[in-house]
C-alpha cells in the first residue's frame, strides 16, 4: 500500500520549507489599510470621501481655532490683532486666558485656589482604593471614609471642629448600635444609635462645639457657598451626587423587589415620583419653593440643597438600572444563595450584588456621565457653574459677544472627564470579565 | 460632609428665623452687609469682572445703598438672580433689594407685594435691522421675521405693534441673548427686537456695528428701577433716597471730585448742605449717619458719573442720555427736594 504511488511521483519534499515573511501588503502600516480602509472598491470609495470630508471640516476649522489671540484683552483687541494679520476670523482665546481661572473656581478667593485642588487631589486617593483595589493597599478605604468631612472642610473652612463633630456623630451612633444590639433588638438598636447621632449633630455637639472653638479657634478662612462656581461647582455636586446615588439607589432596587408591602411602596413610589418630574421642577424646588416654606431669614446653604436633590434624581435613575442587573440573574443564583444557607444580607452581599451590580456597569456609568452633565442645569436657579459663567463673562464689555470659544473650553474639560469615566469603566468590565461568554 | 453641613445649615436656620423679626434696615446694619440682587450677568448694568467683582449701572445702586447703609460701598454680597428667581429671592428675605434691570409694572407692584422706589434707567423696546436692508422705520417691517426672547413681556409688545399698524411678522423665538446675536448675525431673522439698551449693547458688539442700525420706534415703556419687599418702608425710603440722592447730586454739581470739599463746611447752596448733612438733619430721620449721601457720591459718584462710566458714550455701549437726562436738560429725571 504504501507504494502504491513510488512510482507516480517524482519527488517527495522530505523536509519543511522555511517560514516566510508574509507579503508585504498584508503586513504593516500597508497591510493594516487595506484589511481596513480599502478592502474592496465599495470600502475604498467610503474611506476616500470620509477622508476628504474630515479634511474639508479641519480646513475650515483649523485656520479659526489656531488664531494668535491669546493675549488678547477684549474682544475688540482680538479683532485687531486678526486683521493686523489679514486673518479675516479667528478665534479669540484672549478670554480664555483671562477667565480660565473663573471658569474652574468660580468666585473662590484666588489666595485659596490650593484648598479645592488639595480637595480633588485627596479625591484621587480617597477613590483609589474603590477603583483599583488591586494596586492600593486596603487600609486606605479607611482614608476614603475620612474624605467627605476633610473635603467639605477644605471647601468650605471655618473651624476644625466642624468637621470632627460631625465625625463623632457617626462614632456615636455606631457605639449606640453595637452596644444595644446586644441588649435589645437590632433593628432598634439601629434606630437608637440614629436617634442618639441626630442627638449629637443637634443638640450636645453644637452645645460642646461652641466653647470649645472659642477656646481653641483651629480653623482655616471660610467660604460662602455664594462663591463656589465654575467647574469646581459641577465637581462638587456631581462627585456629591454619584457617590451618594449608588448605595442610596442600590437600597432602592432592593427594596422595590421588596416582600414587604410598605417597603416596597415606599421605594416604589419615591422613584417613580423622581423619575417622572425633570430635573429642573427639582432644582425649582430647591431653590425656590424652599425659600418660600422655610422661615424668612433662613440660610439653607443652596449648594447643600441642590446636592440633595441631584442625589435623590440620580439615585431613582440608579435603582432602576440595578434593578435591570438583578433582573438579569438567574433564579437559579437567589436559590443557590438560599440553598447555602444564607441570609438575605449574606446572600446580597456575597452572591446576588456582585454579579448583578457587574451587569449594570455600562448602565451605572452612563448614569453617573449623566448626571455629572446635568450639573449645568443648575445655572437656571442663578448658580455660577460653568453654563452661568459663559453668560456672565459674556456681559462683561469686552466679551460681549464672544460664543464658541467659552463652549469650545468647557466642552473641552467636560469631555475629559466624561471620557475618563467611560474608559474606566469599560477597563472594569474587562476586568470582572468571569468568562460566561 | 453632607450631614455635617446639613445639620448645621438647620441650626443656622432655626436661630437665624428668631432673629429675622426686625427691620430690614436694622438687620443690614446688623449683618453688616447689604444682600443685594442683580441679574447673573447684563452688559453694563451687573457684569463680574476677571476677579469676582461685580460693576455695572445697576450694581452702583446695591453699592450707594451699602455705602448710605454702612459707609462702605465695597460691603455687599451680590446675589445674582435670574427672570425666574428674582421675585422669590426678595419675597422670601434671601435679598434685601433687588436692582435687577426690573420694570416697574402694576402686577409687580401691585399683585407681586413689591414697592418699586424709583427708575433709575428709563427703557424702551426698540428694533435693529441690518443697513442694507434699507429699513428706516418700524411701520417698514411687514412681512419680517423677528428674533425675540420668550416668554417676555418683550414678545406681548412686538405683537401690539404690529397689530396696532395693521402689519404681519414672523417671529423666530429665541431663549438668550446670546442666541439672538448668533441668530441674527447668521441672518436667521431680519429683524432683532429687545430693550434699546440691550440692542445698544448687542450692536456694540459687532464686527461692523456701522452695518446695522436701531430704528426710531420704541414700542413700550420699561422704566427700570430697584424694588424692596411691601411693609417695610423705612428700608424703602432708604433705597429711594439713595437713589435720588444720586440723581440730586447731579443736577446740584455735586460729584465724586467735589463733594470732599464741598461736604468739608457748609457751603451757600442750602440744598447742597442738607443732602451732604452740612445743615439739618435729614440722614437721622432716614436712620442713617449724617454724612450718607456723602458717601455714596464720594464712593460710587453721582448718577451722571455712573452713566457715563458704566453705559455712557465714552463706553463700547455708547448709550446716549435720552429720557435719561436730568429734567433740566429735557429728560424725566426729576428727584423730589432735599428738605
Amino acid at each position: 500500500m504504501s507504494n502504491t504511488h513510488s512510482d507516480t511521483v517524482a519527488f517527495v519534499r522530505d523536509t519543511m520549507l522555511p517560514q516566510q515573511e508574509p507579503p508585504s501588503s498584508s503586513v504593516g502600516a500597508v497591510g493594516w489599510m487595506r484589511t481596513n480602509l480599502f478592502s474592496g472598491w465599495f470600502n475604498t470609495v467610503l474611506t476616500i470621501v470620509s477622508l476628504g470630508f474630515i479634511a474639508f471640516i479641519l480646513y475650515e476649522i483649523l485656520p479659526w481655532l489656531i488664531s494668535p489671540t491669546w493675549d488678547g484683552t477684549s474682544l475688540t483687541n482680538c479683532r485687531e490683532i486678526l486683521a493686523g494679520l489679514g486673518d479675516e476670523s479667528g478665534a479669540c482665546w484672549g478670554v480664555i486666558r483671562e477667565r480660565w481661572q473663573q471658569l474652574m473656581f468660580g468666585f473662590y478667593p484666588s489666595d485659596l485656589y490650593w484648598r479645592p485642588v488639595l480637595a480633588f487631589l485627596l479625591l484621587l486617593v480617597a477613590i483609589a482604593p474603590l477603583l483599583f483595589a488591586d494596586y492600593v493597599s486596603p487600609k486606605l478605604i479607611w482614608f476614603s471614609m475620612l474624605y467627605p468631612f476633610l473635603a467639605a472642610w477644605l471647601l468650605w473652612g471655618g473651624a476644625i471642629w466642624a468637621p470632627i463633630f460631625a465625625i463623632l456623630g457617626f462614632v456615636v451612633g455606631f457605639v449606640v448600635f453595637r452596644y444595644g444590639s446586644k441588649v435589645i433588638l437590632p433593628a432598634l438598636a439601629l434606630a437608637a444609635g440614629v436617634v442618639a447621632a441626630i442627638l449629637w449633630w443637634t443638640a450636645i455637639g453644637p452645645a460642646i462645639e461652641a466653647p470649645l472653638s472659642a477656646a481653641i479657634p483651629i480653623g482655616i478662612e471660610s467660604v460662602q457657598s455664594r462663591e463656589f462656581g465654575g467647574f469646581m461647582l459641577s465637581i462638587t455636586i456631581g462627585v456629591t451626587a454619584i457617590m451618594c446615588s449608588l448605595p442610596i439607589g442600590i437600597v432602592l432596587a432592593l427594596g422595590r423587589q421588596s416582600d414587604l408591602l410598605l417597603v416596597k411602596a415606599i421605594c416604589v413610589g419615591f422613584i417613580e415620583f423622581i423619575r417622572g418630574v425633570p430635573l429642573i421642577t427639582l432644582l425649582f424646588v430647591a431653590s425656590v419653593l424652599l425659600n418660600i416654606f422655610l422661615p424668612p431669614g433662613t440660610n439653607f446653604d443652596i449648594i447643600l440643597r441642590v446636592m440633595i436633590m441631584v442625589t435623590l434624581f440620580a439615585a431613582a435613575y440608579m435603582a432602576e438600572v440595578i434593578r435591570g442587573g438583578l433582573a438579569a440573574l438567574p433564579k437559579g443564583q437567589y436559590e443557590g444563595a438560599d440553598s447555602l444557607g444564607l441570609d438575605y444580607w449574606q446572600a446580597q452581599r456575597l452572591i446576588i450584588m456582585p454579579q448583578a451590580l457587574k451587569i449594570s456597569i455600562p448602565g451605572i456609568v452612563s448614569t453617573f456621565i449623566g448626571v455629572f452633565k446635568d450639573t449645568t442645569l443648575v445655572s437656571i436657579i442663578s448658580m455660577f457653574d460653568p453654563i452661568g459663567l459663559s453668560n456672565a463673562i459674556r456681559a462683561d464689555t469686552a466679551w460681549n459677544g464672544v460664543y464658541w470659544e467659552l463652549f469650545i473650553f468647557i466642552g473641552a474639560v467636560f469631555f475629559v472627564f466624561c471620557f475618563s469615566m467611560s474608559r474606566y469603566s469599560m477597563y472594569l468590565e474587562r476586568k470582572l470579565q468571569t468568562g460566561h461568554r | 460632609m453632607k450631614k455635617s453641613v446639613f445639620f448645621g445649615a438647620m441650626t443656622v436656620a432655626g436661630l437665624a428665623a428668631g432673629a429675622a423679626a426686625a427691620g430690614t434696615l436694622d438687620d443690614v446694619k446688623a449683618r453688616g452687609k447689604l444682600n443685594c440682587g442683580v441679574t447673573t450677568g447684563l452688559t453694563g448694568f451687573a457684569a463680574p469682572d476677571a476677579n469676582g467683582e461685580w460693576a455695572g449701572f445697576d450694581v452702583s445702586v446695591c453699592r450707594a445703598v451699602a455705602a448710605a447703609v454702612l459707609g462702605d460701598a465695597s460691603a455687599v454680597e451680590f446675589v445674582p438672580t435670574t427672570g425666574k428667581t428674582r421675585f422669590t429671592a426678595l419675597a422670601s428675605g434671601e435679598i434685601d433689594m433687588l436692582a435687577r434691570n426690573t420694570t416697574w409694572t402694576f402686577s409687580r407692584d401691585v399683585d407681586l407685594k413689591f414697592t418699586f422706589v424709583g427708575v433709575n434707567y428709563y427703557d424702551g423696546q426698540g428694533f435693529m435691522v441690518p443697513k442694507e436692508l434699507g429699513v428706516s422705520s418700524a411701520k417698514e417691517l411687514d412681512g419680517a421675521t423677528v428674533c425675540i426672547q420668550t416668554g417676555t413681556t418683550t414678545e406681548l409688545n412686538l405683537a401690539d405693534f404690529f397689530r396696532a399698524n395693521n402689519i404681519s411678522y414672523e417671529p423666530v423665538p429665541i431663549e438668550t441673548n446670546a442666541e439672538a446675536q448668533q441668530q441674527y448675525l447668521a441672518g436667521a431673522c431680519d429683524v432683532y427686537t429687545t430693550d434699546a439698551s440691550g440692542l445698544a449693547a448687542t450692536r456694540a458688539t459687532f464686527e461692523d456695528p456701522t452695518a446695522h442700525v436701531v430704528l426710531p420706534e420704541i414700542v413700550s415703556k420699561e422704566p427700570l428701577g430697584p424694588l424692596v419687599r411691601h411693609g417695610d418702608d423705612e428700608w424703602g425710603d432708604v433705597v429711594r433716597w439713595s437713589l435720588n440722592a444720586m440723581i440730586a447730586a447731579e443736577e446740584l454739581g455735586v460729584s465724586s471730585a467735589n463733594v470732599a470739599d464741598m461736604s468739608a463746611s457748609a457751603g451757600n447752596n442750602p440744598e447742597i448742605n442738607r443732602l451732604l448733612g452740612t445743615e439739618g438733619n435729614l440722614g437721622e430721620m432716614l436712620g442713617l449717619s449724617a454724612d450718607w449721601a456723602k458717601n455714596i457720591i464720594a464712593s460710587v459718584g453721582n448718577y451722571g458719573e455712573v452713566f457715563e462710566a458704566n453705559i455712557g458714550e465714552s463706553t463700547p455701549i455708547g448709550l446716549a442720555r435720552g429720557l435719561n437726562a436730568q429734567w433740566t436738560d429735557g429728560g424725566l429725571l426729576y428727584t423730589p427736594p432735599f428738605r
